[in-house]
This record gives C-alpha cells, sequence and structure tokens, in this order.
C-alpha cells in the first residue's frame, strides 16, 4: 500500500488501473477530463495494458464500451452532465444488454443557464435507466468504488453496469491523502472477468435482440431483479473488500449518531462530512442530530431509511436536485421508502448547491433548525419555501 | 469528541493569477504537512472554474490532525499568501482571523502585511514563478509544515528536471525570513 496526495479523478483512475480495465473509451468533460488523461498517460507508460479508444462523443463513448463489453472485456467510460444527457439513450441498451460496465460520473450541473459546476441533477435524472448509481463522499472511497465496482457489477446475481458517481470539483478537483492498494491485493479482490454474455464464433448467439409484449416484460423484470440482487452483493463485497484491504464500508447507506438522533439530515455526496460536523457541534448544545449519508441509490435502501428514520422527530433530505414541477428527486425516493415501511415522520426537503453553490456550515445549521421548529414542504437554500402538497 | 471550535484546524487561502501556480503551491503544502504522518490529514483545492492565464485565482490548503470534512471555501483563514501584489485589498483582512498573518510578494512595504521580494528570488534560481517560494516564506514564518516535509513534497510532486531549483529557492526563503 502506497499512500498519495491525489484528487478525487486521480483516484478514482488509480482504482482503474488496479480494476485493469481491457477497453477504455474517452471523451473528455469537465469535471471529468482528469480521469480520462491520468488512464492515457498510464495505458502509455504501460502501468495500464487496456485499449484506449478515442471517441467523437459520449454517445459514442458508451457504445464503443457496450461493443467490448458484447466481446467479453471489461470496459470503462466516464463522462458529466450534457455528456450523460446525450449518451442516455445508449444508459439503457446498456442495462437492458446486461452488460457490466463501469462508468464514471463527474456530478456536474445541466443545462441551460450553461453551467460546469458540481450538482446532481445530471445523474439524478437517469435513474430510472437501469444502472446502479453509487455516490462517493471522498477520494479514498472513489478509489475503493472503482475497484469494488466491477466486482458488484459483474457478479452473475446482478450483471448491471455500474455509474459511480463523483460531485463534481468539490470531490473531483479536492485534493486529499489516499492509500493506493497493491497489484497483488487488487488482483486477489478482482479476478479477470468472464462471461457467457458476449459474442462467441465456438458458441454463436443472437444477442441485443428485440422482445415484443410477449416477452419483453419478462426481461424487464429479469434487469429489476438483477439490480436488486445487487443488494446483498454490494454487501458480500464490501466485507471481501475490508478483509483485504483492511477499510469497511457500511452497504447501501451510513449512519452518523443516529441511534438515540431526533433531527436527522439525510443527503448524498460530498456534503455530508460538513453534515456530520454540524451533528456534532449541535449535540454540544442538547440537540440530538444525525446524519444519514446514502451510498447507492439503485438499488434504493428502503429497507435501511425506514429503520434508521423510524424513530426520529423529523427529517431533513438535502439534495442538489430539484424535479421540476414536484421536489428533489431523493426526497420523493426516500418519503416512498417510509410510505412503504408505515413510518410516519414529519420530513422536508431542501434543495442546495445548484450550479455548484457552495453550502455553508451555516445553511446546515439552519436546515436543523428549521426541522426542529418546523418549515416548509420544499425549501430552496439561500431563496426560500413552498407547500407543495403539504 | 469532535468539535469544530477547538480542532488543529489551520487554513491557508493562496492568491495569484493563473500560471504563477498558487494552487501547486496549495496541493504542494497539504502533501508537506501528510508525507510521513498517517494521523495528519489535508485538503487542497483550486477556485472551480474555467483556468485562464492571467486571471485571479484562489487556492485553499486545509490542515488538521483528523479527516477534514468541510470541503467548503475557507471564510476565516490563518495565511493569507499572495504571489501578486495587484491583488493584495486590505478588504481581504475580511477573510482573516484575527491572530491571522497576510504574506504578500512584493518590493513595496503594505501596511498589514509581511512583504518579501520573492521575485528576485525566483529570478536568482531562474524559476518563472514564485509560488514555491512563497511555500518556503509561509514555512518560515510559522513553521506549519517542517521544511524537510516540504522538500520532500516538491520531490514527490514536482516534475524531475525543476525539482532542484525549486528546493534551493525554498530553502533560501526559509532562510529570507529568519533574517
Amino acid at each position: 500500500m502506497s499512500k498519495k496526495f491525489l484528487s478525487g479523478n486521480e483516484a478514482f483512475a488509480e482504482g482503474i488501473r488496479l480494476a485493469c480495465p481491457q477497453v477504455i473509451s474517452a471523451y473528455p468533460i469537465t469535471p471529468q477530463t482528469i480521469v480520462v488523461e491520468r488512464l492515457s498517460e498510464m495505458v502509455e507508460d504501460g502501468s495500464l495494458s487496456a485499449e484506449y479508444v478515442h471517441v467523437e462523443s459520449e454517445h459514442s463513448a458508451l457504445s464503443c464500451a457496450i461493443g467490448a463489453s458484447a466481446a467479453g472485456a471489461r470496459a470503462f467510460t466516464a463522462t458529466s452532465s450534457q455528456g450523460l444527457l446525450y449518451m442516455a439513450e445508449c444508459l439503457y441498451y446498456a442495462s437492458g444488454g446486461r452488460f457490466p460496465i463501469v462508468m464514471m460520473n463527474a456530478d456536474r450541473s445541466t443545462a441551460l443557464p450553461w453551467n460546469i459546476y458540481g450538482d446532481q441533477r445530471d445523474s439524478l435524472s437517469q435513474l430510472d435507466s437501469g444502472w446502479i448509481q453509487a455516490y462517493a463522499e471522498n477520494a479514498q472511497e472513489a478509489l475503493d468504488l472503482a475497484l469494488m465496482s466491477y466486482k458488484i457489477a459483474e457478479d452473475k446475481r446482478v450483471s448491471t453496469p455500474y455509474m459511480a458517481n463523483l460531485d463534481g470539483f468539490v470531490l473531483t478537483h479536492t485534493y486529499e491523502t489516499v492509500d493506493i492498494p497493491e497489484r497483488e491485493q487488487a488482483d486477489k479482490f478482482l479476478p479477470a472477468y468472464e462471461t457467457d454474455n458476449r459474442i462467441d464464433f465456438d458458441n454463436p448467439k443472437n444477442m441485443a435482440f428485440s422482445a415484443g409484449p410477449d416477452t419483453n416484460y419478462i426481461f424487464k423484470f429479469k434487469e429489476h431483479e438483477g439490480i436488486l440482487a445487487a443488494r446483498d452483493v454490494i454487501n458480500e463485497t464490501e466485507k471481501e473488500f475490508a478483509e483485504i484491504f483492511g477499510r469497511e464500508y457500511s452497504g447501501l447507506i451510513e449512519k452518523y449518531r443516529t441511534d438515540d438522533a431526533e433531527y436527522i439530515i439525510v443527503t448524498l455526496g460530498s456534503i455530508a462530512g460538513l453534515c456530520r460536523e454540524t451533528a456534532d457541534k449541535l449535540r454540544e448544545s442538547g440537540v440530538k442530530a444525525g446524519v444519514v449519508r446514502i451510498r447507492y441509490m439503485r438499488p434504493f435502501p428502503n429497507a435501511e431509511i425506514a429503520e434508521v428514520l423510524r424513530n426520529a422527530k423529523a427529517y431533513a433530505v438535502l439534495e442538489k436536485d430539484i424535479s421540476f414541477g414536484n421536489e428533489g428527486t431523493v426526497f420523493t425516493n426516500v418519503n416512498s421508502a417510509l410510505k412503504k415501511a408505515g413510518v410516519n415522520v414529519s420530513g422536508y426537503n431542501f434543495i442546495g448547491g445548484l450550479g455548484g453553490r457552495n453550502i455553508s456550515a451555516g445553511d446546515i445549521e439552519n436546515i436543523y433548525n428549521d426541522i426542529i421548529n418546523g418549515t416548509d414542504s420544499v425549501n430552496f437554500i439561500g431563496i426560500g419555501g413552498e407547500d407543495n402538497g403539504k | 469528541m469532535a468539535n469544530s471550535n477547538n480542532t488543529e484546524l489551520k487554513e491557508i487561502l493562496w492568491l495569484g493569477r493563473g500560471g504563477q501556480g498558487a494552487f501547486t503551491a496549495a496541493k504542494l503544502l497539504g502533501a508537506a504537512h501528510t508525507i510521513d504522518d498517517d494521523n495528519k490529514y489535508a485538503l487542497a483545492f483550486p477556485s472551480f472554474g474555467p483556468e485562464r492565464r492571467g486571471a485571479p485565482v484562489r487556492a485553499f490548503t486545509k490542515l488538521d490532525t483528523k479527516p477534514v470534512a468541510d470541503r467548503s471555501q475557507t471564510e476565516k483563514a490563518d495565511y493569507i499568501v499572495i504571489i501578486d501584489d495587484t491583488l493584495y485589498t486590505p478588504q481581504l483582512r475580511g477573510l482573516l482571523k484575527s491572530t491571522g498573518k497576510i504574506i504578500v510578494n512584493s518590493k513595496k512595504e503594505i501596511d498589514g502585511a509581511l512583504t518579501f521580494d520573492a521575485d528576485s528570488i525566483a529570478a536568482e534560481f531562474r524559476l518563472p514563478t514564485a509560488n514555491t517560494i512563497m511555500l518556503g516564506l509561509l514555512v518560515g514564518i510559522s513553521g506549519i509544515v517542517t521544511v524537510e516535509n516540504a522538500v520532500a513534497a516538491i520531490k514527490g510532486y514536482m516534475p524531475s528536471k525543476i525539482q532542484e531549483r525549486n528546493i534551493n529557492a525554498l530553502q533560501k526563503a526559509v532562510q529570507e525570513v529568519a533574517k
């Protein structure tokens, strides 16, 4: 194991180097560019043996990865924002074809107004595309997700593509200390990709075919089962990861001081650290504050969320997203989890960080105060709230 | 118990113009802080956005003895280091802790700031920019990292052909403070 001072993008690239993809298709877009640049340097210096394909668009980047995966290769690509939206058509081909491609997405706002900074509207708009969606908090988790992602995606129970999301700039461009595992350990953890779901001249089969009304629904059901199976596979993979690398992860969610918490912020990505610090501060003045960080938006942690919020007095969902005309998409998902489990706790939505706007410690303290006192159902930090269907 | 009020956290704000290496200095400081101690943590990040040569840029380094959870931009710095004196304004004091210091690369005296002629040291070592000299001045004034670790960071994270000149310049800057 070696320690280095790296950005989130660089750490993710190190994780991908250890995962040994055989094909990398690359089209640069801020703030993702550094990942594909580092990978091209690794291929150039021989430390990563992969076919590095320069493509002419994001649509082609994912198409190329699908083709590589259909040939039985481990494939990687990366994108962000408008690039993700441009490849949206191919997202469904990848998941429907059960190709366990890994893609890094640098979470960035969507136009218009044009903006290159971080929010999560790009990836959250694609929750229905059939991909596993993970959200990293820091550079170490980014590297570790890169390594774990293939093991989860390629598991035969899952066979589902995997999108690892890193908050644009705040995570992709921030440098911190990262432990880089040794090659032998990585190889032990993640063996080469083997699959029957590939073009094989000795065993020819029809792939990527049409399915009419008589069978289509069965494929869709199987696709749903596959991504749900990732719930167990993620836990198994993290257990094995901890045994080999000594770092532990907590599955679909991460809880912080929630055991006796009365007021809980549910969030995702790199803002969770500031939420934890704010919870610590409030606890000193007697407020029983806690934090839940959602690590996986798909498969969604329904049972885990319901369990952790069951005894709270109120919760906030803080997200860098808005589904116009309704509310933040994470809020919708959290509320559904509670409804299904019969949990009735007051919940409020806080939309922040859009277009890269800073979320301060003061903002987070205000969220706790607002949910203690009650507020509007959907609140734009720095602007105000509105009672949307409350 | 974690407490944001009695932490060891030190925050450094770097100001420069695009091309002057403010972010490189911010990264080197973070690397120096963590390079030989697993119980030290750092974050370094630029003011995010398109990079344009000559445009004002800010960079941030946060140093601590526990993982740095707050990734937001520094609102109160322990040190503000300015590579280009045209970027100095008295209003910067609003971004400084009461005990904080401002260090400026300037041939002129500036009220309320420590000034050093870092450009002359850069010229002496044939360096196009004074970023590692400003790092050396910060190290000399603050002792925030050791000179040895700053040198180790340059060896670890700068291209090999410019390491020696930057190390010599950094050490000269440290001596300059001691004068």
